[in-house]
């Protein structure tokens, strides 16, 4: 049998998709075996009594973070109250959780303003701000993006756009991952549940 | 030519006489499941959630939002891109196609209401005046659940 020059490309394109193949499947494995995180918690900032809190500070303890602001009407509030029932519903098993609320809206969220809004959800959730340049480092550590979008139809004539999932974090500060906006809080405590047994 | 000076005028009295409906499908309008989330004060805007169906044969186009709890109602929208980022902005006016609904829940579009002159208490109700293209408006009363609720009460 002899193979036209054709058929010969066609055979050395299967060649490299089974090599590839293979490549992937080690290197993806290799990641499950050493089981580190794509990223750590990374952050100083100010919450909403006032006092200085780092990723240290919440060591031990899952961490649920969330990234909005104050001014928000729709999409913090519908995820705060989530949050909220995600953590009416872990019951006991909610001491081992911590959720934040970082903002992205500094100008405008001071502790103070913070301390009107997360604790009405009365969810436990703390509240977390800083400088400008505080939040910045904070979303370059935490890999979220935010910002400023001048809207004349807004109050104070600006909003914010942000990233909008809701990220979770392991006892050590690893990232696990991320739920998309919108997630119903059954499905998040299910997937929660099931992560903090292993 | 009587008659057709008769029907103009038959039809301006029509017009004058009832400001608040018209012919123009706007009265097909049905409101269901509105609900509010409490504010915290008056300093930040509130939102509103609802469902607009059109019930009769043409379309409707909703223009504008009236409450005397804020100076200025407005319907935004809530994007969400493939990264993840949501933002937020005024959607401008909404047709509702003839048999069809249009939902107004989170993460979608919202009342967004700015200038808020009195605080959104739970439990209370608040009247919001929708306004359409064809001159019609329809008043409906919103109730003030919980800061953490997550829909309309059924």
């Amino acid at each position: 049998m002899r193979l036209s020059v054709f058929q010969k490309v066609l055979w050395g394109l299967v060649a490299i998709a089974i090599v590839g193949f293979v490549w992937l499947q080690v290197s993806t494995k290799g990641e499950q075996r050493t089981g580190e995180p794509a990223f750590r918690a990374d952050f100083e900032l100010t919450d909403h009594q006032g006092m200085v809190q780092t990723d240290e500070d919440f060591a031990g303890r899952w961490m649920l973070v969330f990234f909005g602001f104050a001014n928000c009407p729709d999409v913090c509030p519908t995820t705060l109250a989530e949050v909220a029932a995600v953590m009416d519903a872990l019951g006991s098993d909610a001491t081992q959780v911590q959720p934040l609320f970082i903002s992205i809206d500094p100008e405008r969220d001071t502790p103070e303003q913070l301390a009107e809004f997360v604790p009405a959800f009365e969810a436990n959730i703390i509240g977390l701000t800083g400088t400008p340049d505080q939040i910045k480092r904070t979303s370059e550590s935490f890999r979220v993006y935010f910002e400023k979008i001048e809207e004349a139809a807004s109050p104070d004539g600006y909003t914010m756009g942000h990233s909008s999932q809701l990220f979770l974090f392991d006892p050590q500060g690893g990232y696990v991952g991320a739920w998309t906006y919108g997630t119903p809080a059954e499905e998040i405590v299910a997937d929660l549940k099931a992560r903090m047994s292993l | 030519m009587k008659s057709t000076v008769a029907a103009i005028a038959l039809a301006f009295s029509v017009f004058v006489g009832l400001p608040t409906t018209s012919s123009a499908g706007s009265e097909d309008i049905v409101v269901e499941d509105a609900w509010a989330r409490a504010s915290i004060g008056t300093n930040r805007p509130g939102a509103a959630y609802m469902t607009v169906r059109n019930t009769g044969p043409d379309p409707v186009t909703l223009v504008g939002l009236e409450t005397p709890l804020a100076m200025m109602p407005d319907i935004h929208e809530t994007t969400t891109d493939a990264n993840g980022v949501s933002s937020m902005g005024p959607v401008g006016e909404i047709t509702i196609p003839a048999g069809e609904s249009v939902a107004l829940e989170p993460g979608g579009m919202h009342a967004m209401l700015m200038r808020l002159q009195i605080k959104m208490v739970e439990g209370e109700t608040f009247p919001l005046t929708l306004n359409f293209a064809d001159g019609g408006t329809l008043t409906v009363d919103v109730p003030i659940l919980g800061i953490a609720a997550r829909g309309p009460e059924r």
